[in-house]
């Protein structure tokens, strides 16, 4: 077997934070390797400097200030984290990402059990279905939009004449206040079940056999095994997918911006964080603001995601 | 992957990837092109920025034939769809890039007017083709800025009411006429309302114009004060002519919901013969004509009478960069963007009802089959699109508010006032 180089990295998943893996000793590089090194790692580094870190870094400057409408901007000091503090939409749009955080979690169970069923040995046809859960990750998420928005769609659409037929009269789906956040998040689990299924496929699939072997020997049946051995040594993989999950569903935006809309009645009960900092700072042209919700919603996947990791400690097992 | 690679396959690595960077790079230090001076006569290029993807063939057929006539200038019809238009314009204008020519509409005029943008076209009217009272004299005043001109009017737009001419027949109900009043439309789409069919007499959508702009002015309020110092919403007189719409939906149940028409847009409610009738601007005219039923069974109307005639037409400028490389060229291309050549050619195409007054014809006679010469009478009694120095600061949020007296959320009243105090704070903000 020729050695893995690099982690699976898949498309539209900008952030892949390799695992910290115990036992590899850091051996040091010889002269030659460090040059090399460099400079592959350089063009990327420059790249993102240029475009991810000096951003950033401006952006945390302009957060506070008050912006002229083309270019100059004034220092107001924490003016706008006192607005931003104090902000009922904020508020609002940060319990949004909350219940979209929490439904797009709910995939991960899911995708865990699909991998699992996929891993069945002797399965037929195994290759079509990890393509067909696969093809939403592939597909443009302005696609999936498209399709989804006919669907849910409260006159015409495909769903509530399904339900028409057990006499349900469905909602319209996308612009009920009431629905549309969990909508939007259907979709969204659904669309991003193929790739965590691939990366639990993958960690099923190095759990050494033997293991099984012994456990089917000493009388453990496949849900025994299941909860016994693939939870535990998955859980690497586990805590991986989760915290992506979160940063992730923390950042949403391109389906409430694609499916629900600036004009739909359900858009303040399902607008994002994201989606509240594309309104403040594009559509009502308030750049100073919008960068102090960016800092804080910065802030917060900061906050939830060291805390993941030191609440890993007590459930992620490494071999 | 094994690691195998030769040195010289690896050094060839390092050096694309290093060239792709510095390519980047230099791809955004790029200046905003064209080339050699203009002021020599040498021949120059330069950017019209436009944003309709149909408009556009026409304005490339009016540049071409400028640039028979001037060939030594050429210009480059650059489209950016709506959607982004504003986001780049004004990150171009920050970087003193923006294109040389280009579209401006009334709500963004003042912000690119004051914000130094836009060239001052005021002392280079005298003894130029251009006279600015050619044009419809709100569009005049509308790219005005401080006393100064800005802009050169390109085309106006009115609102009418559009009907199914074949629901009204299966209805037995005689189609709307220039005498309609409000009750006479609200008693017609009461008749035409059949939920068994899902059937509505009217789309009353939210979109402004579409909506309160045009019955404000008609109920006797006013948006916007005529200093756009403080917003009108909240006179009695502006929440009856938001009431108006907010009872086709809530009380009288003629329209579909706000709900309905966000999963279903309203334009496609009123196309596919699912509502009678609709509020829709003169600019459906080309839309309407494609869609092959809607060219069959619609038609248009005046726009019911309330207490008094009135509505709002928004309109379009052509206006040039302050800091364009070619100001002479710029500034030769959009007196021709004026001329009434160019404006008649626009209508002719009929893409638009042309700002140049009398020029309109060509653009009624381009769609036979539906009476659009509604559309020219009721510029006579329209006014100003409401705007301010800084209107996205209002108009956005204001929408979103409005959307909640659609929805039943809050009463016209409520709406209004809280659009009022959302509007005022904003124009208070303003320098």
């Amino acid at each position: 077997m020729t050695s893995q180089l690099v982690p699976p990295v898949e498309q539209g998943q900008r952030r892949s934070t390799p695992l910290p893996r115990s036992g590899t000793k850091r051996r040091s590089l010889r002269h030659g390797d460090r040059y090399w090194a460099y400079s592959l790692i350089l063009p990327t580094a420059i790249g993102l400097t240029v475009f991810s870190i000096w951003p950033a870094i401006q952006t945390f400057y302009f957060s506070f200030t008050k912006w002229g409408t083309f270019g100059g901007h004034e220092w107001t000091g924490l003016d706008n984290y006192t607005q931003v503090f104090h902000d009922p939409e904020l508020l609002r749009s940060l319990w949004n990402t909350t219940i979209f955080s929490v439904m797009t979690l709910l995939g991960i169970p899911l995708s865990i059990g699909l991998a699992a069923l996929l891993n069945t040995k002797g399965l037929r046809g195994v290759g079509v279905y990890r393509a067909i859960y696969f093809l939403p990750v592939v597909t443009m998420p302005a696609a999936i939009a498209l399709v989804w928005k006919l669907i849910y769609n409260g006159d015409t659409g495909i769903l509530n004449q399904f339900l028409a037929v057990f006499g349900i009269d469905g909602p319209h789906w996308l612009s009920d206040p009431a629905t549309a956040i969990y909508a939007v998040g259907v979709v969204s689990i659904w669309s991003s079940l193929g790739y965590n299924m691939v990366l639990f496929l993958a960690g099923m699939q190095s759990i050494p056999g033997e293991f099984y072997e012994a456990a089917s020997i000493d009388g453990a049946g496949p849900w025994r095994q299941f909860f016994g051995i693939t939870m535990p040594l998955l859980t690497p993989t586990t805590f991986f997918v989760t915290v992506i999950t979160v940063i992730n569903a923390l950042q949403a935006f391109d389906l409430v911006y694609l499916m629900v809309g600036r004009a739909s009645p359900a858009i303040r009960d399902s607008e994002t964080v994201v989606y509240l900092f594309y309104a403040k700072g594009i559509l009502q042209g308030d750049g100073g603001y919008a960068a102090a919700i960016a800092f804080v919603l910065l802030a917060l996947i900061l906050l939830i995601t060291a805390l993941q990791f030191r609440v890993q400690k007590r459930w992620v097992h490494y071999e | 992957m094994t690691r195998t690679y030769s040195t010289t396959t690896r050094s060839a690595l390092v050096v694309a990837a290093g060239l792709a960077v510095a390519m980047t790079l230099a791809g955004c230090s790029g200046s905003s092109g064209g080339g050699g001076g203009d002021a020599s006569g040498s021949p120059v290029t330069i950017s019209y920025g436009v944003w309709d993807d149909t408009q556009a063939k026409v304005m490339q057929q009016i540049a071409d034939t400028f640039h028979e006539a001037h060939p030594d200038i050429t210009v480059k019809v650059q489209v950016t769809p709506w959607d982004q238009y504003w986001t780049k314009l004004k990150t171009a204008a920050t970087g003193g890039a923006a294109p040389d020519v280009f579209w401006m509409n009334e709500s963004n005029f003042a912000t690119y007017a004051s914000g130094g943008v836009l060239a001052n076209l005021s002392d280079k009217l005298d003894g130029s083709d251009i006279d600015m009272s050619n044009y419809v004299d709100i569009q005049t005043e509308a790219y005005t800025f401080d006393g100064d001109v800005y802009g050169i009017p390109k085309d106006i737009d009115s609102i009418g009411l559009w009907y199914n001419k074949t629901l009204f027949a299966e209805a037995g109900i005689p189609e709307p006429t220039g005498d309609w009043t409000w009750d006479d439309m609200v008693a017609a789409a009461q008749k035409l309302t059949d939920p068994a069919k899902g059937q509505y007499g009217i789309v009353a959508q939210s979109a402004p114009q579409q909506s309160y702009y045009s019955t404000i002015p008609q109920t006797g309020g006013q948006v916007i004060s005529d200093d756009k110092k403080s917003s009108g919403y909240d006179t009695p007189e502006a929440i009856k002519g938001v009431q108006l719409w907010v009872d086709l939906v809530n009380k009288y149940k003629v329209s579909p919901t706000l709900q309905q028409m966000t999963d279903t847009d309203a334009d496609t409610w009123f196309t596919s013969g699912k509502a009678a009738m609709i509020f829709e601007g003169s600019w459906a005219a080309a839309e309407f004509k494609e869609i092959p039923y809607a060219a069959e069974n619609a038609n248009v109307a005046p726009m019911p009478k309330l207490d008094k005639p009135g509505g709002v037409s928004n309109g379009l400028g052509n206006v040039m960069s302050a800091k364009s490389e070619h100001p002479d060229a710029a500034w030769e291309f959009l007196q021709y963007l004026g001329s009434k050549e160019a404006e008649t050619a626009q209508a002719d195409a009929g893409i638009v009802i042309p700002a140049y007054k009398g020029t309109a014809d060509g653009w009624v006679k381009a769609f036979p089959e539906f009476k659009l010469q509604v559309f020219v009478d009721a510029l006579e009694n329209s006014t100003q699109y409401p705007s301010s120095m800084n209107s996205a600061a209002w108009q956005d949020p204001i929408e979103l508010e409005f959307n909640k007296a659609w929805s039943g959320e809050l009463t016209a009243e409520q709406a209004a006032k809280n659009a009022a105090k959302i509007m005022n704070d904003a124009l208070a903000a303003e320098k």
